[in-house]
């Protein structure tokens, strides 16, 4: 058992203990009805929190990816309404430039020379501003496409659900568990992330690797969009607001480390699912107030982190 | 002083282009009229609605220079705003309610400076979970609603003017001079870039670093409380959810304009406050030039970027060649000339 992977243990034993105070408190939990929505209504965050793991990984980080996901949803439900293309047309339309949008700050940053968190920070007000320039209300989808979407489901055992918006997030998380563990980009993104310097004295191609992570978290970003637009049929230019601090969030909760160049993908997984898991238990609970989340999921960021640099010393002490 | 022009020469002009580009579309910009003893006007206005900003970043600058970064001030706006708030709806009076804002502001940049001090937990991380817990704090304190008071008193502090001037523009200029003086006539200025520099280096040489970031975690904990009571006071209200909110990075946005380094050492207060005006200034410019309000983000972004790439530090070298050409001496003037004439 290498020390490295101590986090993403310590991550996915809280989140069974945190399950089973769940299921001894509510029986009901443990129901795949109860997985199969926490699948559905986080999708968007899971999907959103594949790309920001690849980014975290490289050293970097990307603060567009949710006002690129009210981009997204805007776009389609707009293109939906004043055309009469496909929806499969629009989505691949929406994932190219998104794709692109990633790319070029990917571009900037490396070109410039500046700090991610200031060339993000910037896409941010761009992708969101140009949601508001498309329309400034929200959009409805009635395409009977998007209906058949919706319905697109699997019956588990136990009359649980599992969406087609859930299928995608899983999907989303093994290509993304390919691409960082499985491919060369992996481990030029891991090497980035450790040492740029070392990285580039190694022979890794810094620039194209450092566009390719920001396009990766685009094109993610745009998925996400997808799933979201799906998910509330409508686009909305004021939707998702800090959901890249809930992203962020997710990826440290699942053992990745912000420096860069240590954390894995299935990590980020039960991130996610382990805030959703406190938003499930407080719906369950019904008398605690909804701000109990922010200072949970806090708390849950503060423990990981003391978590990750008590292992970071006792791996410098071995 | 002189050395403090050249340093603040570039917001100065990027300033002054991004007031003459307000001007063309607004052309009545610089008219200030008293009325009810108090100075209306646009740039008034802009020195007022711009004051949550300048404070934050004045805090932000110093976090900065060390090699920190401040997520943070956002929540711990909405944290002290309501504390003030809630102390006022409790019946303890304005200073009471000063005390406990301003030590609401000093407690969360203590919990900020220990875990980066003391635990060693980076800076973005530490402030980050202060970030998302805090506005969580926030709406305990003030109960999941919109905590609103009658308090003139307090209200002052948000708008009422001094001597025509708005109070929230004196508060942040004040607060600026009390900063600038404090680390410039001493040498913590000084102590606080080389941490910045190098952390190991500087507690080698016997800087008590870890006391030193706390301290300026607290002074931006404080600088947010500032913001905070101004923002509540001009509303008569908490707003747990909205007081603040992304603040933060307009601050950092300030700060970055203000061309101090993400990456710490030397940092210049009133370059970072500069930058906090330039940011204002586009926002007011934005709506006073008439566009549709749905335009503002995206011009803003696109101003944002035009600065951050001409101060590029990749790009400013280049500048700084093609500045020393256009101001070379008659000798280089004759040998570049001789040179040309010998190309065939």
């Amino acid at each position: 058992m290498s020390i490295r992977a101590l986090p993403l243990y310590a991550t996915i034993a809280i989140f069974l203990l945190a399950y089973l105070i769940c299921y001894i408190q509510f029986p009901a939990m443990l129901s795949t009805r109860v997985i199969g929505n926490l699948l559905t209504d986080n999708a968007y965050l899971g999907i959103v929190a594949v790309g920001m793991t690849v980014v975290i990984v490289s050293g970097g980080i990307d603060l567009s990816v949710g006002s690129v996901i009210a981009f997204a949803g805007v776009f389609i439900a707009v293109i939906l309404r004043d055309t009469g293309l496909h929806p499969l047309v629009v989505f691949a339309m929406l994932l190219l430039i998104t794709t692109a949008f990633g790319a070029a700050m990917g571009g900037m940053i490396h070109l410039l020379a500046m700090p991610p968190f200031i060339v993000t920070l910037a896409g941010m007000f761009l992708a969101r501003g140009a949601g508001y320039m498309l329309s400034i209300d929200s959009v409805p989808i009635a395409d009977p496409f998007y209906q058949m979407m919706q319905r697109a489901y699997f019956v588990m055992p136990g009359r649980g659900r599992l969406t087609l918006l859930g299928m995608i997030m899983i999907a989303a998380v093994i290509l993304g568990m390919i691409v960082l563990h499985r491919t060369r980009f992996g481990t030029n993104v891991y090497a980035l992330g450790g040492d740029a310097t070392a990285a580039r004295l190694m022979g890794v191609a810094v620039g194209r690797t450092t566009v390719a992570v920001y396009a990766f978290s685009g094109f993610m970003a745009g998925l996400a969009g997808i799933v979201f637009s799906v998910y509330t049929s409508a686009g909305y230019p004021l939707a998702t607001v800090g959901v890249e601090l809930s992203a962020i969030a997710a990826v440290v909760i699942g053992g990745t480390l912000l420096t860069g160049g240590s954390g894995y993908m299935f990590g980020t997984l039960i991130g996610v699912l382990t805030m959703g898991l406190i938003q499930t238990y407080i719906v369950f609970d019904g008398s605690l107030s909804s701000w109990w989340t922010k200072i949970a999921i806090g708390a849950l960021l503060l423990m990981f982190i003391l978590l990750q640099k008590g292992l970071l010393r006792l791996r410098v002490s071995q | 002083m002189k050395g403090v022009f050249r340093r603040v020469a570039p917001q100065l002009f990027t300033l002054s282009a991004v007031i003459v580009l307000v001007s063309m579309f607004f052309p009545s910009f610089w008219q200030i009229v008293y009325v009810n003893d108090r100075l209306v006007g646009i740039p008034i206005d802009i020195v007022k609605r711009g004051a949550p900003v300048a404070l934050l970043a004045i805090g932000m600058t110093l976090v900065i220079a060390t090699r920190g970064i401040d997520l943070s001030v956002g929540a711990v706006m909405a944290i002290c705003g309501a504390s003030a708030a809630w102390s006022i709806d409790q019946g303890f009076g304005i200073w009471a309610a000063l005390g406990i804002a301003g030590a609401a502001g000093l407690i969360c940049g203590l919990w900020n400076g220990l875990l980066v001090a003391v635990f060693g937990i980076q800076p973005i991380v530490a402030t980050l979970i202060l970030m998302v817990a805090g506005r969580g704090v926030a709406q305990l304190i003030t109960g999941g609603t919109i905590l609103t008071f009658d308090n003139e008193a307090f209200a002052y502090l948000g708008s009422g003017t001094f001597l025509g001037v708005p109070v929230p523009a004196v508060i942040w200029v004040l607060t600026g001079i009390f900063f600038g003086l404090l680390v410039r006539r001493t040498a913590l200025g000084l102590l606080v870039e080389s941490i910045g520099v190098n952390l190991r280096a500087s507690t080698l040489t016997g800087i008590n670093s870890r006391v030193l970031l706390i301290a300026v975690y607290m002074g931006s904990g404080f600088c947010a409380a500032l913001a905070g009571i101004i923002a509540t006071a001009d509303i008569r209200g908490a707003d747990a959810n909205n007081a603040g909110l992304w603040l933060e990075l307009d601050a950092i946005l300030a700060v970055v304009i203000g061309g101090n380094s993400l990456l710490g050492g030397r940092f210049s207060i009133l370059a970072s406050l500069l930058g906090a005006m330039i940011i204002q200034t586009i926002n007011t410019g934005i709506l006073l030039a008439g566009f549709p309000s749905e335009y503002n983000l995206v011009i803003k972004a696109v101003l944002v970027i035009i600065i951050l790439v001409l101060q590029s530090p990749r790009l400013l070298p280049q500048f700084a060649v093609l500045w020393s050409r256009r101001r070379t001496s008659p000798q280089t003037k004759t040998l570049r000339a001789a040179m040309t004439e010998d190309r065939p």
